[in-house]
């Protein structure tokens, strides 16, 4: 009797007109268009993307649209984006430029009858909440929002169940520790949200390398990872020349070619065949 | 070059539908979103797509005074593909939230996806990502089918499925932990995916290219 097939999602942090990686969701590097990075990752045997809009909270914008309907008419698996979603007009506003799902944090820990009322709106498969924890000294979790900077006192577990409650269809677990350090994800955050609801769990924030992915999904009962340092500086080498004439952003890190030394980077292909490997299924590439 | 088939894609106000445009270009299908059950008879194919409730499913379709144009059109051989809940409405009735009644064009019942264990994890429902479909028996030479192997990947979002009664309806199966269920029906025009092929790569653009081919 096989297991459910892990999906392995990259995630596309996109600040302004670039694709862009921080540690701790801050310190954000500029690595390329994030045009080049979708196409290659749906070439690449993507089961998924996820676009994330890094600043849309902090200045209440949303830029994203247009970047969304150029790539969602070339990209045919789903598409989830999050960033500044703070009404059911904007979340109808993100699916009419083709994003399959849509990811809110910030809104929903302000407003939680938004899960309720977009869940209800638009279908529960839909509507992804996201949820940024950090540990504290007593070994809990408390979600954050606006990409970890902003407290809320909201237990990360607790709330994990109450969206489920509310009608989300899917929950991103972010550890905020652990993203863009490549330490590994926090195995005890996500065994305690896969084990709170019923819903799909997506792992997010920490892998290094590729036998930290496989260590999570044993660990823990999740459906999906999202990965973004691991895949980016394996693809940053492919995206380079394309990208010189960057304008905006911190393009040192481009400029350099330096790899970050806490990152073993690997290719979709890479990642999925070491999971088989380890007897987790995955999805492999039609022919490749 | 045949001119590319002109196909209506029902707009009942449930469910996104840009990506079935996007698949439906690919395609080389001329698509169009609309709600007018005028266009109905017109149009060389439909397309019921779906996300939501089955049950408000149904309400919209009725309040938009849908139900009887379409199961017409589907009478007289107008090819229908149903997607996801667009499937499970084909058929004539869902256990989903209470009892309700389908649109009947197939004989079979919606049942909720049970809860299972596997290797001590609790199995999700919905189950939501890439399962594989493998074709029923004598179905494998279905026009819809050609280029696309035995076992291929699609992507599915849904936590019930069809039981049809008429087995010899199923076109494909799929395995979600100890069950196997009908993840795709043909019979005669009328077509119904379970899984979502506008989301399912480039073989899943292989199937709406395949279903373009027949109309």
């Amino acid at each position: 009797m096989p297991l459910p097939v892990v999906r392995i999602i990259p995630r596309l942090d996109i600040k302004g007109p670039n694709l862009v990686k921080g540690i701790h969701l801050e310190g954000l590097r500029v690595l390329g268009t994030p045009e080049d990075y979708a196409q290659h990752y749906y070439e690449m045997g993507a089961d998924e993307l996820i676009y994330q809009d890094v600043v849309a909270s902090l200045y209440e914008r949303n830029s994203l649209h247009e970047f969304i309907s150029r790539t969602a008419r070339e990209i045919f698996v789903p598409l989830t984006v999050g960033g500044g979603l703070r009404t059911l007009e904007d979340i109808s506003a993100a699916l009419a430029v083709g994003a399959d799902k849509v990811s809110i944090n910030t809104a929903a820990i302000r407003n939680p009858e938004l899960i309720e009322q977009a869940a209800l709106q638009f279908g529960s498969s839909t509507i992804v909440v996201a949820i940024e924890a950090i540990c504290q000294p007593d070994g809990s979790y408390l979600a954050y929002t606006d990409n970890g900077r902003e407290h809320t006192g909201v237990d990360a577990v607790q709330w994990a169940r109450k969206a489920e409650q509310l009608g989300a269809g899917e929950i991103i677990a972010t550890s905020v520790d652990r993203e863009g350090t490549g330490d590994g994800f926090d195995l005890a955050l996500t065994q305690e949200i896969a084990r709170e609801v019923s819903i799909p769990v997506i792992a997010h924030g920490g892998p290094g390398c590729v036998e930290q992915v496989a260590d999570v999904v044993r660990a823990a009962n999740i459906d999906a990872v999202a990965i973004a340092s691991i895949f980016h500086y394996e693809a940053v080498s492919k995206m380079h020349s394309s990208h010189l004439g960057a304008e905006e952003g911190n393009t040192e890190f481009l400029k350099s070619g330096r790899t970050s030394k806490a990152i073993t980077p690997a290719s979709i292909d890479q990642l999925k065949q070491h999971l088989v490997g380890q007897s987790i299924p995955c999805r492999m590439r039609a022919g490749g | 070059m045949k001119a590319a088939p002109r196909v209506q894609i029902i707009d009942y106000r449930l469910g996104n539908v840009f990506s079935i445009q996007q698949a439906c270009r690919c395609a080389g299908i001329d698509a169009f979103v609309s709600d007018s059950s005028e266009t109905l008879h017109e149009v060389d194919g439909l397309i019921l797509p779906g996300v939501g409730a089955f049950g408000n499913a149904m309400a919209s379709l009725q309040q938009l005074n849908l139900i009887e144009p379409l199961c017409d059109a589907v009478a007289q051989g107008k090819p229908l593909m149903g997607i996801c809940l667009g499937m499970q409405l084909l058929f004539d009735q869902s256990e989903e939230f209470g009892v309700h009644q389908g649109l009947g064009l197939l004989g079979g019942q919606i049942c909720r996806i049970p809860d299972q264990m596997l290797a001590e994890r609790k199995l999700r429902v919905p189950n939501v990502g890439w399962s594989e479909i493998h074709f029923c028996d004598r179905r494998e030479s279905e026009e819809v089918l050609m280029g696309i192997p035995d076992g291929s990947s699609m992507y599915f979002v849904h936590s019930y499925f069809a039981q049809p009664t008429d087995a010899s309806d199923g076109l494909t199966t799929t395995v979600y932990g100890e069950i196997r269920y009908c993840s795709s029906v043909l019979r005669n025009t009328i077509l119904g995916v379970q899984f979502h092929p506008e989301k399912s790569a480039d073989l899943g653009l292989q199937f709406y290219r395949n279903w373009a081919q027949g109309l």
